[in-house]
């Protein structure tokens, strides 16, 4: 498999403020791998460079074999679910379809072939029945759909969930993170979560965010306590490690 | 007086302005309608007012140096909106701030220019309250010419429009250029302030804007069923107010407003799925 994703050496100032520091990362198609760090970790900033909105200080990163650039690469991005106008008058296949704007270029409207895209986006994320729907009347793991299908729409190389899970209940996080692996089979998908525990259960692999990557691993190569206290700055008595399983004491002996 | 004898009027030659009056009205009501969809589904109410104070030291002016008043409007307009969408980058302050800042300041400077004029208080009242005389022959070309661009290019730029609308952090994530399509907004409800001026007047120009377009997004969930009734009740709304005005010798802007006011609220109590009475009843 290739790398359709390569972090190399990133670092990105925000405002003089050193937001990140030398982070490497790369990710092959057909991976699935969870970005988790403390808040103000640079977990949303790193997504952004990644989609070639922010100016690097130093490093690279390469989409597909070439520089990400809005526009060019082809990167599908799944912003926070407020971030998006929910009030907002359109069906759920035209909000769709706002993900092609781009593609479709100025002065010129969707053809046959770009329908075609966003059917198989709506089936992808099963909302097929739903395409007509204003994006109003959606509950909240639909609407987390509905953002996955507009990101889908540009077929993308690379995939960007930003807090897919926020505010769902248990069995909606599920649907969503079955939905989340089955497209982490075909796309290289990277996902900025909170939820260190659907991170384990669903992920390939797991990088430590906090101002650069502290570890990249599958979640069995990562249970060394020390890793989590570094990345999170908590404590050994934090139920941190009794939420994730991992054992304290077993790494002191 | 009956709708026969309004008709009449508008063919008798002596008042030859009316049918003027009302053929700019009617268009500018339409294409405000328009704009209004994207002012008010971006929540872009106080942009609207801004600018449509903002036009107003370029109305002064032309006005003072016997210009043309669309041209010396846009140019104020367009120099605010560019000055409110400079000023927004920075950091420490908010946009509704900085256009608080500048559209005063435009009006404050407006208000100086056009007391240097004589007959300063008659044209005060006439640019602040609109007027249905004094309209030149040319400005019904003017309007229509600039109605018929202005909707060509909403035409054009929808899906852009819609996009940065929708969700800015993605359209600038695949490469849409969100800061321009902006200022092309912006641009394009100046135009729309600036032909509705004349007869509707600047502090009431704001109301064909949002008005018909708030009614609208109360009668429907779909975007191109919005933009098509927000013009249509925009028109009809202008003539009803006009001849309303005509018949009661009542101001004409002020007249046309409280028309439109009351479809809102026939809306608001009337609307099939999100009315009071739908919800109540």
């Amino acid at each position: 498999m290739s790398e359709v994703l390569a972090v190399e050496n990133v670092g990105v100032e925000l405002g003089k403020r050193l937001v990140l520091r030398d982070v490497n990362l790369t990710i092959d198609a057909g991976q699935f791998v969870g970005l988790v760090g403390p808040n103000g970790a640079g977990k949303t900033t790193l997504l952004r460079s990644i989609l070639g909105l922010l100016r690097l200080k130093t490093g690279r990163i390469q989409v597909a074999g070439a520089p990400a650039k809005p526009g060019a690469s082809r990167v599908g991005y799944v912003p926070q679910r407020h971030e998006f106008t929910w009030d907002f008058p359109i069906s759920v296949q035209d909000a769709v379809m706002t993900g092609r704007t781009r593609r479709l270029g100025l002065f010129r409207r969707p053809g046959v072939a770009d329908w075609r895209t966003v059917a198989e986006a709506l089936d992808r994320v099963r909302l097929a029945d739903l395409r007509r729907r204003p994006v109003g009347e959606l509950s909240g793991g639909q609407r987390q759909r509905v953002l996955v299908a507009r990101a889908l729409a540009l077929r993308p190389d690379v995939l960007l969930l930003d807090e897919p899970f926020t505010g769902l209940d248990m069995p909606t996080q599920e649907l969503l993170g079955d939905l989340f692996a089955e497209l982490g089979k075909e796309h290289a998908v990277l996902m900025a979560t909170h939820d260190l525990a659907a991170a384990m259960h669903t992920c390939d692999r797991l990088a430590l965010l906090n101002e650069t990557v502290v570890a990249v691993g599958s979640p069995d190569q990562l249970r060394e306590p020390r890793l989590w206290m570094e990345t999170f700055g908590v404590s050994e008595r934090s139920h941190l490690f009794a939420a994730l399983g991992l054992s304290v004491e077993t790494a002191r002996m | 007086m009956s709708p026969l004898d309004f008709i009449a009027d508008l063919f008798n030659p002596d008042l030859a302005f009316l049918p003027r009056a009302l053929l700019i009205a009617v268009m500018s009501a339409i294409v405000c309608g328009v704009v209004g969809c994207y002012v008010v589904l971006r929540g872009m109410a106080f942009i609207g007012d801004a600018v449509a104070h903002a036009v107003f030291p370029g109305l002064a002016v032309a006005f003072v140096i016997s210009g043309n008043l669309v041209l010396g409007g846009t140019i104020a307009g367009v120099v605010t909106a560019v000055l409110v969408a400079i000023f927004s980058q920075h950091r420490r302050l908010k946009e509704d701030s900085v256009i608080g800042v500048f559209f005063v300041a435009a009006f404050a400077l407006g208000i100086v220019i056009i007391s240097r004029a004589p007959g300063y208080a008659g044209s005060l009242q006439q640019f602040l309250f609109g007027s249905i005389t004094g309209i030149p022959d040319r400005d019904v070309y003017i309007v229509a010419i600039t109605g018929l661009v202005l909707l060509m290019a909403m035409f054009l730029l929808h899906k852009e429009f819609v996009a940065v609308a929708l969700d800015r952090e993605m359209a600038r994530a695949i490469g849409l250029r969100a800061f321009w399509l902006d200022l092309a907004l912006y641009v394009l409800v100046t135009l729309a302030v600036v032909i509705s001026v004349q007869t509707i007047g600047n502090i009431l120009v704001l109301a064909l804007l949002i008005t018909p377009a708030a009614a609208a997004r109360l009668l429907t969930d779909r975007l191109a069923a919005m933009m098509l009734i927000a013009p249509l009740i925009g028109g009809v709304c202008a003539l009803v107010g006009l001849y309303v005005s005509w018949s009661w010798d009542l101001p004409v802007g002020g007249t046309i407003v409280l028309t439109l006011t009351a479809v809102f609220l026939i809306a608001w109590l009337l609307a099939p799925r999100h009315g009071l009475l739908a919800r109540y009843v």
